[in-house]
């Protein structure tokens, strides 16, 4: 996890957005509409669409298959740990603390004496859930305030762009430790609040470019003139073509705000028992690292390989949906 | 370049470990009198004035640079007189001090009884800020220099009064019979007059009347210390001086220490307890302090103060395995608590092994059974609140759920709750807002066991965090002061503390030991019973 | 161009305004400060009344901003509970920290341009295979994770380095420390110089450019690299003042006095007046860097003009 920021998805995306407000198109350049996209306007017949071409792609690609089995996989251990884990997370016997490995304790016991295997697969669900829930609230909050500023433009732009910079300029580690450090609750609603808080204008200057960059397109144009409404538009004809740029940096933060609450409980400000996580394991477990490697080692593994996956899983779809690189 | 520095830390790095060997400075020889040495610090929170500073860093530096009317001795702890000829009372309230002739403050300005009135009326004044003021609340005068509410209506304490260059007289509020072992503690220390004069440049490199001045310091980073060689008193530094150096996070300091960059750590982490004896050898030490850890409870909620409360409170104490907490999350360096004070004052100052008897033993069976009995934990669980910014809280607060979880066969009875910073901790016990039990530690003032009983659980007292309050408990300390004889007041102290276990005011956890490590440059390190190094006694070589 | 450069300098202002008031709500929501500092024991109320007039504490929230922020713009950034200068504080914290950002910056530029060059130019071979794998682990490894291994295995078990960094915090000291808190960025610009260096290599100019016979290396680093770098530069730009501000963790670990710890510590201690203060020049160091960054834009792409 950048242990500063978690933003340089743009990088990945290609999407030249740092603080270019007023280079307006040149901000969503890469992620253009192609020229055969559903345009609203065409024939009846089923169009060969950027998505259902990027589809074709994805399932060819190694990456997306590989990337695509570990988060099904941790999909369903975070559904049904009990599938793979028999035991229970909370139960600690002091007696066994940092033992390693034996049989039916693969990973041996942390510090408290718990089972490191079954906390790991338990830690999924948390991980998972934090990484997800974050993800659709920074995606639903940027792309909503996004892409009104890019629709609507001048007034509203400016305002709404400048709030963006104002949380943009607050260092994300920074204001998780003053936001939670004084969090009482002991559910993982506080670390997701925060995320979407500090995240969400990464997302909203993606969509706005990628907002400019479909209404200028003369479908779009051609709409307005035969007197389409303006949720209509939106809906209907911007929103399709502007909605790839936020999948993909959307599916590389979902990693990296995971990544995040690894960082936070680092920290002390994290998730809270009786929460399980690999933050709160891995935190515990980093004092002991010369007596106990093994109890840091499995649930950063297994922190490390999801990261990976959404990552490589948003590599992919960018891959696919990017057009420049074909 | 790069490279030729790499193989210089290398080098140094071998040479520590394999023979002692000073490394980057030039000092060398054995026992070397102007050696300086270095030694793991934290920031002090507050200006380092010696009635505002109320935490062991800071304490750490007053300990070098003041010497006070009396000096605890490093390791029995006892009241020695130090700059005290003598101090006189006929009746337990009304005292004479005289100061011995011939000490100095490191500038020059003679140490007289003056120093001392000022020092104590600018402590105790409003107008100062001084965290520590409640220390001269016993002095005649008090509430008119530090009313609680409003402007103070005099500048000085009316019960101190200067009788000659070195005599000065104090009248107390009511009878206190050991109030003179109690002028060992920093905030008793006499100040000079540069402090009154040009106060921002003396919070800036303080001066005292100590076996050390302060030579240079950055606050936040470091402060270097030299050996005053004028210094009038018997314990003369045995070395050239102490660089402290500031650690945010102890493990690093011990890291510095392994790799040869740091002298001294006087705080080894819980976390390489297991590795000590492996990378230090006899570079280490543990020996008691007067720190207990308790668990305090919200008495002001009515879950936790009912009838029948005492025997859940009982039950959970019995539910906690202690001496396992102790021998593997702190590898044997505390000890399993059986009373409410601290085995440093000794049996004769009033500690009583096994004070707790049953109540402190773990017990699951029995632990289940008082909690029935008591009407079960309110709500069906408990949390433990700790702040987790500082300490090695975490791991024993989770040990002791743990414990009470497997004691009750029920994996959700106990819940550890962090709370990030230890203002916000201190907030939530101003505001009483405390959801059960939670972190209270104690680290003594001054070795007497009424510091043990009286600030944390007298009616309303400044560290009765949990506001239990019980008359035969406030009646019992009232007595005991107000008594002459020594042992007959140790005896109604421990009548005192017979209540705190019959009501199970508190759960009493663990002594706490002070711990230090040090490079092989190093010889006679000690800690005093308060945790901190008796610096002017290490030789470096 | 000057007009443009008035018109963003003007935009800072509410941003800046917007950011601090921001991050002054925030350590106001984190209560009382006042309770942590008579150690484990009750303040006596009239002490903390005194305390809490003399930080301005009693004030309403909004009275207490506008005060502190007249104050900045005097060059007075308040007093510290340990009875420091703020001002004192910054000019010990900030050059350690620069340092350490500058060793940063010069590994994200210097490893991370060159594996994105060659990389980028290699595009399927094993070794762009190779070194996309390894930034994609640097990516997903936690940065206390990598800094804690390393600083054991480098400093305690083999003793090639300090494990931790000396107060006067000199540059061959943060080389180490550099290298963390840049790896995870340094992962970033070489995907990124990657990426850009693959897609301009089929541009038209390069075509050009090796029809016209130059020198390999002149196309790469004339037309190839000039071209590709502007979302380096960007990113870059951005970077610093997250690195500046961020470094909380790395500094945290290496036990170095910057900025990072600086602000922790005023975390901890509810320090209003040093959070604010720190947060208000690193938000001030974010918004110059930006400018600095789209100013290198025009510099670096021709086609850019600003009106």
């Amino acid at each position: 996890m950048p242990d500063h920021h978690y933003e340089p998805e743009r990088a990945i995306a290609g999407t030249g957005m740092g603080g270019t407000m007023d280079l307006g198109v040149d901000e969503a350049e890469t992620l253009e509409k192609r020229p055969e996209g559903p345009d609203g306007t065409g024939p009846q017949e089923r169009p060969r669409s950027l998505w259902s071409d990027a589809w074709r792609d994805l399932r060819r690609n190694p990456v997306f298959i590989v990337s695509a089995l570990i988060i099904l996989f941790l999909v369903f251990i975070s559904l049904w740990p009990s599938a793979i884990a028999s035991g229970s997370p909370l139960a600690c016997d002091l007696s066994k603390a940092q033992q390693g490995s034996r049989s039916g304790h693969p990973f041996g016991f942390d510090g408290q004496g718990c089972d490191v295997y079954t906390r790991t697969v338990y830690g999924a669900r948390t991980s998972v859930a934090v990484g997800v829930l974050a993800t659709l609230g920074v995606a639903v909050l940027g792309s909503v305030l996004g892409a009104l500023a890019g629709f609507f433009g001048g007034f509203w732009d400016s305002v709404l762009s400048r709030i963006t910079d104002v949380f943009f300029a607050i260092p994300v580690v920074l204001g998780g430790l003053v936001l939670l450090s004084v969090i009482t609750s002991n559910t993982i609603w506080p670390v997701i609040g925060f995320i979407v808080l500090l995240g969400w204008p990464q997302i909203s200057r993606i969509a706005r470019g990628a907002v400019i960059t479909a209404k200028q397109n003369d479908y779009v144009q051609a709409a307005r003139a035969l007197g389409a409404s303006n949720s209509r538009l939106v809906l209907r004809h911007i929103a399709p073509n502007a909605v790839a740029p936020v999948i993909v940096v959307a599916t590389i933060a979902l990693g990296t705000y995971i990544a995040l609450e690894a960082t936070l409980s680092y920290l002390g400000v994290g998730l809270k028992p009786p929460s399980v996580s690999w933050g709160i394991d891995i935190s515990a477990a980093s004092p002991y690292i010369r007596n106990a490697p093994h109890a840091l080692l499995w649930p950063s593994g297994a922190l490390a390989i999801t990261v990976l996956a959404f990552i490589m899983l948003g590599d992919a779809v960018r891959d696919a949906l990017d057009p420049k690189l074909r | 370049m790069r490279g030729a520095t790499h193989a210089r830390w290398a080098a140094c790095a071998m040479a520590v470990a394999l023979a002692a060997t000073a490394c980057g400075g030039g000092d060398g020889g054995s026992g070397d009198a102007g050696a300086v040495l270095s030694a793991s610090w934290g920031d002090p929170q507050n200006p380092l004035e010696p009635a505002n500073t109320n935490e062991v860093q800071g304490g750490k530096v007053l300990d070098m640079i003041f010497r006070g009317l009396k000096r605890y001795h490093p390791e029995t702890g006892e009241a020695q007189d130090m700059l005290a000829e003598k101090i006189e009372t006929s009746d337990s309230q009304n005292f004479t001090i005289t100061v011995k002739d011939g000490w100095t403050f490191s500038n020059g300005e003679k140490v007289t009884a003056q120093s001392f009135v000022d020092a104590w009326n600018y402590g105790a004044s409003l107008r100062n800020n001084q965290r520590n003021s409640y220390f001269f609340g016993y002095i005649q005068g008090y509430d008119e220099v530090h009313p609680e509410e409003g402007e103070q209506t005099a500048d000085t304490l009316s019960g101190l009064k200067v009788t000659g260059e070195r005599t000065f007289t104090v009248a107390l509020t009511q009878k206190f019979s050991t109030f003179p072992d109690t002028l060992g503690y920093n905030a008793f220390a006499p100040l000079p007059r540069a402090f009154f004069d040009d106060h921002d440049a003396w919070v800036k490199k303080p001066v005292g009347n100590g076996p050390y001045l302060v030579d240079s310091y950055t606050r936040g980073s470091q402060m270097s210390l030299r050996t005053w060689d004028d210094y009038p008193g018997p314990d003369k530094a045995q070395n050239g001086g102490v660089d402290l150096k500031v650690y945010t996070d102890n493990n690093t300091a011990y890291t510095d220490l392994l790799a040869g960059n740091l002298d001294l750590v006087d705080d080894v982490p819980a976390a390489q307890l297991r590795n000590v004896r492996d990378d230090l050898g006899d570079r280490y030490l543990n020996t008691p302090a007067g720190i207990i850890q308790t668990l305090a409870f919200p008495f002001y909620d009515e879950d936790w103060n009912k009838a029948g409360s005492e025997k859940v409170r009982t039950g959970l104490s019995m539910a906690i395995d202690r001496k396992q907490i102790t021998d593997t999350i702190f590898q044997k360096t505390r000890t399993p608590a059986t009373d409410w004070t601290s085995p440093v004052l000794g049996e004769d100052g009033g500690f009583q092994d096994g004070l707790c008897g049953k109540a402190c033993e773990y017990d699951p069976d029995g632990a289940k059974k008082l909690i029935e009995e008591g009407g079960g934990l309110p709500g069906g669980k408990v949390t433990i609140t700790f702040n987790a910014d500082t300490g090695s809280h975490r791991e024993w607060v989770n040990a002791v759920c743990n414990s009470i979880n497997n004691a009750l066969d029920n994996e959700r009875a106990c819940t550890a709750n962090p709370v990030g910073t230890f203002a916000d901790f201190r907030n939530e016990i101003t505001d009483r807002k405390m959801p059960g039990p939670f972190r209270a530690g104690w680290q003594m003032d001054y070795p007497l066991i009424q510091n043990f009983l009286q600030p944390l659980y007298y009616t309303d007292a400044s560290s009765n965090d949990g506001k239990w309050s019980n008359q035969e408990f406030d009646d019992l300390v009232d007595r005991a002061n107000q008594e002459t004889d020594t042992a007959k007041a140790i005896g109604l102290f421990q009548q005192a503390e017979e209540v705190v276990r019959d009501n199970m005011a508190a759960i009493p956890l663990w002594y706490q030991n002070g711990s230090a490590g040090w490079s092989e440059r190093l010889s006679d390190v000690k800690l005093n019973p308060f945790s901190v190094p008796v610096y002017d006694q290490i030789k470096v070589s | 161009m000057g007009r443009y450069v008035v018109r963003r300098l003007l935009q800072m202002i509410p941003v800046f305004v917007g950011a601090t008031l921001l991050i002054f709500l925030m350590v106001n929501v984190m209560g009382d400060p006042i309770a942590g500092l008579c150690g484990e024991r009750q303040c006596d109320p009239a002490t903390a009344a005194r305390l809490e007039r003399e930080f301005g504490l009693d004030e309403p929230v909004w009275q207490q901003y506008l005060t502190y922020m007249g104050n900045v713009f005097t060059g007075d950034f308040g007093t510290a509970f340990n009875g420091q200068e703020v001002t004192e504080l910054m000019s010990t914290a900030f050059p350690v920290t620069i340092r350490l950002t500058l060793i940063a910056i010069l590994f994200e530029i210097v490893i991370g341009v060159a594996l994105g060059v060659v990389t980028g130019l290699r595009r399927g071979r094993p070794v762009d295979t190779g070194v996309l794998l390894i930034t994609l682990v640097v990516i997903s490894v936690p940065t206390f994770v990598t800094g804690l291994l390393l600083q054991l295995l480098l400093g305690v078990k083999w003793g090639w380095i300090r494990p931790s960094v000396s107060s006067e915090a000199t540059f061959d000291e943060l080389v180490l420390p550099g290298l963390v808190l840049a790896s995870v960025s340094l992962a970033y610009v070489t995907r990124l110089t990657r990426t850009s260096i693959a897609e301009n290599r089929r541009s038209d100019y390069v075509r050009t450019a090796v029809a016209k016979g130059l020198p390999r290396h002149r196309v790469v680093v004339r037309h190839l690299l000039r071209n590709s770098l502007i979302p380096v530069v960007t990113f870059i730009g951005a970077d610093i003042g997250f690195l500046m501000g961020g470094a909380i963790v790395t500094e945290r670990i290496f036990n170095i006095h910057g900025v990072g710890y600086q602000l922790y510590q005023g975390i901890l201690r509810q320090n209003t007046q040093t959070v604010v203060g720190f947060v208000t020049v690193l938000v001030l160091v974010f918004l110059v860097a930006n400018l600095v960054v789209d100013l290198l834009y025009a510099v670096l792409d021709p086609r850019i003009r600003y009106a």
